[in-house]
């Protein structure tokens, strides 16, 4: 079957090639180093959570954008934030017979069975920035992301110096992203450990704010009233910082003074937020891992071995350096 | 008004819970020349559900269901944001004006796509509707190409996110078609047709009622207030999300109509039922957040109390467990209280 499948695309790539070009020696040498090579088009099954933030758009055309420039034959799906809807997907990848199948799991757990699924039909799976739980690593090749306990240690730090010389209590509010998502597991535990040396961060209120502006704002009025005295705020994402934003000041206090933010993701509107002086402080999670995303397939279907964890190049901004890299940003 | 009363003691039940684990629930004060407070909040987070369920009432009241208006919400917020973008001055009344008819004309449009289905090819409604619930995303996605798109537009952020005379605007909006609806379906026969064509659409087209005509208009309706429900959550946090917007709004506002005590089989509905439904669904929400219920266990205490609202509304559970205080009720008493409702 895989090969029957291999020989349509070997004459998909040769009819593509002389019909494109019209150069039959560039075709007939594409189809020749393919065969030589073992490796006809790539075919990637992708699987996204869903376009919940500018992030996540980012995210997909970095992958769409790659797989052309690749040349990888991309099938991508939308959960839209549901982990029914991507295991569907990735069953009818398998079904479909792709040669390798890349996603970013909605939430942590309940992978094995569909895993095992790919496994059994010996299609290699690739985790992008989101990681799954699941005890047995030989479900997946490997896990290309941002480190998540990172960015929220990273968050945790700058906190810690801004308030180094408070004595008084530090009252921390927590938006956290999707609960049972891997960036709000993490995020928050990273957070966690290094504000938990000093008793004086308190963090009194943490909610599920879904990673969206109407929920970040939602459950920051909430905080708002049942708790007067805020003096940080902690977002998992900038969305819900931006939507928490509005709740602060429709409260009638000042965004980043009264209450200090620190969100993590640094898309345009949390830097322009940040350039603004309404965020304090942004943690980046780079979502342009498409190209190192193709590498990577390419790669485990020639048979190379490759690190079963691959971080992506992150930084962090403060707002002078927000108004800097705010005009040279892509997302 | 006896049917209303055990939704209104839930109603109560979850303030009281407030008054005790929380702090300054009950205070209302007045920032920046409006009011603030969390019971505010849950009128102002609250107006696009009942605007939904209101919708939602109707069509099933004709025995009818829409799950599309979760969809519906996410292609108005998404039009209309998108038209708004396209304007040369975002401030400007007149534009702002337009880019919400244009949403809410494409939102009537689709009820009566949903009408059209359901009345005249005679498909049932509940797959009717599930076919737009799902393009729907699509579509809202295909308007905004995928983004959220962000507006900076003072007139349009009135609609969700401002206020008038001191109140949140669009409870201001729910007051309008609330009133408007409660209108047409009490003092005009409307009210009366719709639950004739719920009880037996075949019936009431022999007796003379336009049965095909009565359900499109009310697919439209809920459209148009889903629509409606649409602008104000995207003009709340000024900007758009198909994907996210309206997620699951459908089965909040199912839910609220049942709580306030309309029957699913159709035939009969409560309009200030589905209010005070929809009022309790949101101040369990705010509840949540406010006493701090741990984010993994969010659903399953919302559950619970659903759970509980729902036994308690059932007369032939309230029969088995107070069998000792109230007997079942025979059949006279539910037939008059239903003639109490319709008056």
């Amino acid at each position: 079957m895989t090969l029957l499948k291999k020989i349509i695309a070997l004459v998909a790539v040769g009819v593509l090639a002389t019909a494109c070009g019209g150069d039959a020696e560039t075709g007939a040498s594409s189809s020749a180093s393919s065969s030589s090579g073992g490796d006809s088009t790539i075919t990637m099954g992708f699987a996204q959570v869903g376009a919940e933030s500018g992030w996540r758009t980012a995210n997909t055309k970095s992958v769409q954008e790659a797989a052309k420039a690749a040349g990888i034959d991309l099938k991508f799906s939308d959960a839209q934030q549901k982990q029914e809807n991507q295991i569907k997907a990735i069953r009818s990848y398998i079904q479909q017979k792709v040669d390798v199948i890349a996603f970013s799991p909605v939430v942590e757990s309940g992978w094995d069975t569909v895993l095992m699924e790919a496994k059994t039909a010996n299609i290699p799976v690739i985790l992008t920035d989101r990681a799954v739980d699941s005890a047995d690593t030989s479900l997946y090749k490997t896990f290309l992301g941002s480190d998540f306990v990172e960015e929220g240690k990273k968050a945790g730090q700058w906190l810690v110096e801004q308030y180094a010389s408070e004595t008084g209590d530090v009252n921390i509010v927590e938006l956290q992203g999707t609960t049972g998502s891997a960036p709000a597991n993490d995020r928050k535990s990273g957070f966690a450990e290094v504000i938990g040396a000093d008793p004086k961060f308190k963090v009194i209120a943490s909610q599920s704010g879904d990673f969206t502006r109407a929920k970040g704002k939602e459950v920051m009025d909430a905080f708002l009233k049942a708790n007067p005295d805020i003096d940080v705020l902690y977002a998992h994402n900038d969305d819900m910082g931006l939507g928490a934003i509005e709740a602060i000041e429709g409260a009638g206090k000042v965004p980043g003074k009264d209450i200090k933010i620190i969100t993590v993701d640094a898309v345009k509107d949390g830097m322009q937020a940040l350039a603004d002086g309404k965020i304090n402080y942004i943690v980046e999670c780079s979502p342009l891992l498409g190209p190192q995303l193709m590498d990577l397939a390419k790669k485990v279907l020639a048979g190379e071995t490759v690190e079963t964890r691959v971080v992506t190049e992150e930084t962090t901004f403060t707002q002078e350096q927000a108004k800097t890299a705010l005009p040279t940003r892509q997302y | 008004m006896k049917r209303l009363a055990w939704p209104l003691g839930m109603l109560a039940a979850l303030l009281l819970v407030n008054l005790i684990f929380t702090d300054h629930f009950f205070q209302i004060e007045i920032k920046d020349g409006h009011l603030y407070g969390s019971l505010i909040d849950i009128f102002r987070f609250g107006a696009p559900l009942i605007l939904v369920a209101l919708g939602m009432t109707l069509v099933i009241a004709t025995s009818g269901i829409d799950l599309s208006v979760g969809s519906v919400v996410a292609i108005s917020g998404a039009m209309a944001c998108l038209q708004i973008t396209s304007l040369s001055s975002q401030d400007s009344i007149g534009g702002v004006l337009g880019a919400a008819g244009i949403a809410l004309g494409l939102a009537v449009a689709l009820g009566v796509g949903n009408g059209f289905l359901v009345a005249v090819i005679g498909i049932q409604p509940i797959i009717a509707t599930l076919i737009l619930m799902v393009a729907g995303r699509g579509l809202a996605q295909l308007i905004s190409d995928g983004q959220i798109i962000t507006v900076n537009s003072a007139p349009y952020k009135l609609i969700g996110g401002g206020y008038w005379l001191t109140l949140p605007f669009g409870i201001i909006i729910v007051a309008v078609v609330l009133a408007l609806t409660a209108f047409f379906t009490r003092r005009l026969a409307l009210g009366l047709l719709i639950e004739s064509v719920g009880g037996n659409a075949e019936a009431s087209r022999l007796s003379g009622i336009r049965s095909r005509g009565i359900l499109i208009v009310v697919y439209a309706f809920c459209a148009l207030c889903a629509g409606i429900a649409g602008l104000m959550i995207s003009s709340n946090v000024s900007s758009a999300d198909g994907n996210n917007a309206g997620l699951w709004i459908e089965l909040d506002a199912i839910l609220a109509v049942v709580i306030g005590g309309t029957s699913l089989a159709g035939g009969r509905f409560s309009l200030s039922g589905t209010v005070l439904g929809a009022l309790i669904i949101q101040t369990l929400t705010t509840t949540i957040y406010s006493i701090g219920v741990p984010p993994e266990t969010t659903l399953l205490f919302k559950a619970l109390v659903v759970t509980i609202v729902c036994l308690l509304q059932s007369p032939a559970f309230r029969a088995k467990v107070f069998r000792n205080r109230r007997k079942p009720a025979p059949p006279a008493v539910s037939a008059e209280e239903k003639v109490t409702v319709a008056t």
